[in-house]
């Protein structure tokens, strides 16, 4: 049988969070009334002309630094010309042969090896309007259009064909997704729609240079549906090959019920977008100084930061990068650190139980009820020896759930550790006299039955006495 | 001489002397639309109430001792694809027959800041796209010279009203000669500014990189009045130039003594009509008599001037009448099916035959495959056209021809010859294409029927036009026949 290889290519969509929009001054607000978001420019009433945002310049380069690409120092906007019930003028304001950026890349990881992706091309367009059907779109008698989205700024993001599993699409979006977190120039949601992505896909022998006819795949709402789409394709188009089959160079569809990709339209179908320079507006010569003004206004990014914290921190590279995949974790780990220096004890925490509360409940860290002072006086309470490591994950839960301070909760629930010799020693003794049987067996050198005896401790102290203490004590008088 | 005969800065004398008001002014005009626009059909709307309302307050400022503006109280009409707050705009298509705009274009914004009182919207080819208004949707517009006859276009109801006393001023378009060629039709003086000297906001697009937006006027006093008031930056237009608004009356000059003025030779050839030549070769024995440097030079790239316009207006036009699908304004085709069946039949029913022939070719000319043989020809030939003139105007000040080869035809002579009805804007759209200044003015008669002299200057060199038409016109008395309508 036959090796195939994979080859993958995306293209992502991401919606700019500036103000206004794009051309004109609506705002960018997501929701609202139908059409409340709205004016002549992206109406594409008759006479409205289209004046290009500053800002939006701004976060395209911004983008477009952080996935190291080259920025054009001339760029203009092109019209994409189709007909759709949704589209204001019935042409996109996009960018076709001079797009604002050129030649990126990012690192990717998988299985402990970095890999470099090339991106080829980021460019800025103009969002459509949605359309919105009363009951099923097959029986309802018209169609609605909101235009609120209409003009929302969008880079599009193309990558080379370097990807060659669902496994590295799914790390390549993930990894742009956090970089462009980082920048701030986007809220990358997925279920909101500001964060879009199609893929290309084809499949080749192991080992051939030519690339094999490709399909373009739409509809994928999901990191996991992105890896679903694909891994089903991929196994479609070698399951074609196979049987002797060709593959048909057309969209298809995700179906996220059935789990399968359907045939759109075939490249015989597809639109002769003739691509025009738009007249109405003027070629942007970028100004370098302004480009470099931006580079210096970037922040650390995820592949510096993780090597820093290697470095800085003696972080295991796991931990790093884990730690460093959204800005926010990032920041919080940081301030703990600041207020408590044992970068590894902060990293076992928050990749730990802080992750494992977080996911559960679905909070964001950002709105994460213990503060990192927070967490730092916790951990400065078991180093003191105030209460034990597992009387603190009692209080850590407690913390999470109420926001309260570890000490009030300490010290609310009686939870101080008892280190006091007498009052241990007392507990000591009365266990010692109860259990005669785990007595004689350790001191027929069964070790096991220390193990036992200390719990008889512990449990009898709820917990609290220091369990250093109960075992030298037990020891002593055994 | 009737009041409706008098030039802007005429009536402005007038009403700051008190021996008139602005709301008799203004009913005045409209009592003269009643007499003769039956006859013309020059107006699709008149706005009686709003501009009698404006014409009141430009009254009290009066009453009350105020300065006002040269323009202030003046009854302007508007060419109907300059959209207008809450009055109906229809470019003269069926497909915009209903549409009332939510927004002002900038120059209407800017008339009503300099007090002006806009009177009405007049009839034009649809959507710009003629030379004769007789592409019009609703009718088409006769010369007041001769009502058997067209009176331009695209701009026709703007020429004619002016012409005819129905309006003092006016504003038109101009993509390819649509304000030059119905002011020659229609003997009054028409001007295009450079490309970028007005805001296109809120004008109806033809074709983005040619259309522009200027003045219509009895006399050239009341044309540099008007393109003062409504040049200069706008943001909302991209391609407004940032440039400040010369004080355009300085350039009121009886004076052309040194002024080298250039003749394409390619523009006084074949096909010019042997009278409209001698009204020509007169004016230019007037310049030098005046003074003036007057020699033949050439535009070598001339012969391309028409099919690269038409090439990149239909490009452009195919792509700007898009929008109007029926799905958020305008006319729709309610009868349609699917969606696709409600643009094809809306697109189909609510656009004329001038307008599809162009979307066609301007789609065609963008095609995959084609692209590259027209649209991207055509754009580098535009260069070469540009050049011609940055070249002539090394050497000239100004360039002279006629406006149009042949004084206004007869109605129906040229409708079912598109190629001869462009041209007649075949010494108009090189201009467009370059994007420099030209005016149009009275230079003579055919009969009874006016001729037009075209002036064509440097980028942003409106003054030198100016100074040059102003002399010509206080050398000569064609601007002062009036048609009996």
């Amino acid at each position: 049988m036959i090796q195939y290889e994979t080859v993958i290519g995306l293209e992502v969509h991401v919606e700019l969070k500036t103000r206004s929009k794009i051309f004109c001054h609506s705002t960018t607000a997501f929701g609202g009334e139908p059409n409340a978001h709205v004016c002549p420019g992206c109406l594409g009433l008759p006479g409205a002309l289209p004046v290009i945002n500053k800002s939006v310049v701004e976060y395209a380069i911004r983008a477009a630094l952080a996935l190291n690409f080259q920025i054009a120092s001339f760029t203009k906007f092109d019209r994409k010309n189709y007909f759709y019930p949704d589209m204001a003028k019935n042409y996109q304001i996009s960018q076709y042969d001079l797009p604002i950026a050129e030649h990126g890349y990012l690192n990717i990881e998988l299985n402990g090896k970095t890999k470099k992706i090339g991106i080829t091309r980021l460019h800025i367009e103009e969002d459509t309007g949605k359309q919105v059907h009363q009951g099923s779109i097959t029986t309802t008698p018209f169609s609605l259009v909101d235009y609120n989205r209409s003009g929302v700024p969008l880079i599009e993001i193309v990558s080379e064909p370097d990807l060659r599993s669902p496994e590295e699409a799914y790390e390549y979006l993930n990894k742009l997704k956090a970089i462009i977190l980082y920048t701030g120039v986007s809220d990358c949601k997925m279920e909101e729609g500001s964060l879009r992505c199609d893929a290309n896909v084809s499949v080749r022998p192991a080992g051939s240079t030519k690339l094999g006819t490709k399909t373009e795949i739409k509809n994928m709402n999901s990191f996991k549906a992105l890896q679903k789409a694909l891994t089903y394709e991929i196994e479609r188009q070698i399951e074609v090959l196979e049987e002797g089959g060709r593959i048909f160079q057309e969209t298809r569809t995700w179906d996220e019920e059935k789990g399968i990709t359907i045939s759109m339209r075939s490249k015989e179908q597809a639109h002769d977008y003739r691509y025009m320079p738009d007249p109405d507006l003027v070629p942007l010569v970028i100004d370098r100084e302004w480009v470099e003004e931006i580079r210096r206004s970037l922040p650390e990014l995820p592949d510096d930061r993780k090597e820093r914290y290697v470095r800085e921190y003696g972080l295991p590279a796991y931990d790093a990068m884990v730690l460093t995949n959204t800005r926010e974790l990032a920041d919080y780990f940081e301030a703990c650190v600041a207020a408590y220096p044992n970068p590894k004890t902060v990293s076992n925490w928050v990749m730990g139980d802080l992750s494992r509360l977080l996911n559960a409940s679905g909070v964001d860290i950002t709105n994460c009820s213990i503060k990192p002072r927070q967490l730092s006086e916790l951990l400065q309470l078991i180093d003191k020896g105030t209460i034990s490591g597992k009387i603190a994950k009692t209080v850590f839960e407690e913390m999470f759930a109420s926001g309260k301070a570890a000490e009030t909760i300490v010290k609310e629930k009686g939870l101080v550790q008892i280190s006091d010799e007498g009052a241990i020693t007392a507990i000591v003794e009365e266990v010692i006299a109860n259990n005669q049987k785990s007595v004689d067996d350790y001191r027929a050198g069964k070790d096991k039955a220390l193990g036992f005896l200390v719990g008889q401790v512990m449990k009898a102290s709820k917990g609290k006495a220091n369990p250093a203490l109960v075992n030298k004590l037990l020891k002593e008088r055994l | 001489m009737q009041l409706y005969q008098l030039t802007a800065h005429e009536m402005h004398d007038l009403l700051i002397n008190k021996e008139l008001s602005a709301e008799e002014l203004n009913n005045k005009i409209f009592d003269r639309i009643e007499a003769v626009d039956d006859k013309i059909g020059a107006y699709i709307t008149i706005t009686k109430k709003s501009a009698l309302e404006r014409a009141r307050v430009v009254d009290r400022q009066i009453q009350a001792g105020e300065k006002i503006a040269p323009l202030a109280g003046i009854p302007v009409a508007l060419k109907d694809n300059i959209c207008t707050k809450g009055v109906r705009t229809t470019a003269g298509s069926k497909i915009l027959s209903n549409f009332i705009p939510p927004y002002s274009a900038t120059v209407v914004e800017k008339l009503e800041a300099a007090g002006a009182t806009v009177i009405g919207k007049t009839n034009m080819d649809e959507f710009a796209m003629g030379s004769s208004t007789e592409n019009s949707a609703f009718f088409a517009t006769k010369n007041p010279w001769d009502t058997q006859r067209v009176s331009g276009g695209s701009s026709g109801g703007a020429a004619a009203a002016v012409c005819a006393g129905a309006a003092v001023c006016a504003l038109g378009s101009d993509s390819g000669g649509s304000i030059r060629q119905p002011a020659s039709f229609c003997g009054v003086v028409g001007l295009k500014p450079t490309y970028g000297a007005v805001s296109r906001y809120g004008l109806i697009s033809s074709a983005s990189s040619l259309d522009q937006i200027g003045p219509f006027a009895r006399d050239v006093t009341d044309c540099a009045l008007l393109l003062g008031a409504i040049s200069g930056h706008d943001p909302n237009d991209s391609t407004s130039a940032s440039y400040k608004t010369p004080d355009f009356t300085a350039s009121l000059i009886n004076n052309v003594r040194g002024l080298k003025i250039g003749v394409p030779e390619e523009y006084m050839a074949e096909g010019l009509e042997p009278e409209v030549r001698a009204a020509v070769e007169k004016a230019m024995s007037l310049f030098e008599s005046l003074g003036a440097d007057v020699e033949y030079t050439t535009l070598p790239h001339t012969e391309y001037v028409l099919a690269t316009h038409h090439i990149i207006g239909s490009a452009e036009a195919s792509s700007n009448l898009a929008r109007y699908d029926g799905v958020r304004y305008g006319f729709r085709a309610f009868e349609a099916g699917d969606v696709i069946d409600m643009f094809m039949k809306t697109r189909g029913q609510g656009f004329g035959p001038e307008v599809k022939r162009r979307i066609m070719l301007g789609t065609y000319a963008l095609s995959a495959g084609y692209y590259d043989v027209y649209y991207l020809k055509a754009m580098k030939v535009r260069t070469l056209i540009k050049q011609d003139f940055e070249r002539a105007f090394e050497k000239y000040d100004l360039l002279l021809s006629p406006t149009s080869p042949t004084p206004a035809f007869r109605f129906g002579k040229k409708i079912d010859d598109p190629l001869q009805m462009y041209l007649s804007d075949i010494f108009t759209s090189s201009s467009n294409l370059a994007g420099i200044p030209s005016i149009s003015l009275s230079c003579g008669f055919v009969g009874r029927l006016p001729v037009g002299l075209q002036l064509i200057g440097k980028y942003f060199d409106e003054g030198t036009i100016l100074r040059a038409a102003y002399t010509f016109e206080q050398n000569t008395d064609y601007h002062k026949e009036f048609p009996e309508v």
